[in-house]
């Protein structure tokens, strides 16, 4: 299983926070999986994850570009960060 | 460089004691002559907009680490003795103090650089997300380019 986590206003512009996805199926790389979500969802989800400045972090590590996902792996989506 | 810096993160919703804090930052060395401190507070605007509460969402468990990473960094380019991040999240009024952090080492300059350098990262790192209430209505801050350039400061210091 791959666990996907959205959060912030990427959270609320597609109306959902987290999912369970089978693995290898939802994607063996991480734009894989991106692309996968945007075909299956829609253009709502196409335009979300694709905006600029999408921040996109596996295992807890933010990704500057693609990598490969491995079964039981945790990927998030989430907007640039403004704490402090 | 002597004993390994004391490192402590936390991130909560409760409010924090600033004095607690700084003390307990101290406990245990003989070598402290100096702590730095900063603490942030909820302002009433933003970008001129009203601001009546706010809203602060993290990514549990990868803020933790995030800021410990940036700590760790930290101590790595200064001598530091011990240093303490806490970071609120959850709803949270004007005035109210939203993070702390605290570094001890020998000298100033090493507390006042080290101090600086975490909150630069912190801002641009830490997996955090301020939404602001006010009358106009909700709204998620954007990342700001000022943030982005502090940060990017260190980088060039440590080029030089």
């Amino acid at each position: 299983m791959l666990k996907v986590l959205f959060f912030a206003r990427v959270r609320e512009q597609l109306g959902c926070s987290s999912l369970e996805l089978h693995w290898p199926e939802a994607g063996t790389d991480l734009n894989e999986l991106q692309e996968q979500l945007c075909r299956e969802r829609g253009d709502a989800w196409r335009e979300v994850l694709t905006q600029v400045n999408m921040i996109r972090a596996v295992n807890q590590l933010v990704m500057e570009g693609n990598c490969a996902l491995h079964d039981g792996d945790e990927i998030a989506f989430f907007p640039p960060v403004t704490g402090g | 460089m002597g004993a390994p810096t004391r490192i402590r993160v936390k991130v909560q919703a409760d409010d924090f004691d600033v004095a607690r804090l700084q003390s307990s930052l101290l406990i245990g060395a003989q070598e402290e002559g100096a702590v730095a401190t900063f603490t942030g507070y909820v302002r009433a605007a933003n970008e001129e907009r009203q601001v009546i509460t706010l809203q602060l969402e993290h990514y549990p468990g990868m803020t933790e680490a995030s800021i410990e990473d940036i700590v760790s960094q930290a101590a790595l380019r200064w001598p530091l003795l011990a240093a303490t991040v806490v970071h609120r999240v959850g709803k949270l009024s004007i005035g109210d103090q939203i993070v702390w952090v605290g570094v001890a080492s020998s000298h100033r300059e090493a507390a006042f650089s080290a101090c600086e350098f975490i909150m630069d990262y912190l801002k641009t790192r830490a997996p955090f997300w301020k939404k602001e209430f006010g009358p106009e209505g909700e709204h998620w801050v954007s990342a700001r380019q000022y943030d982005s350039s502090r940060a990017a400061r260190w980088q060039e210091d440590n080029a030089l």
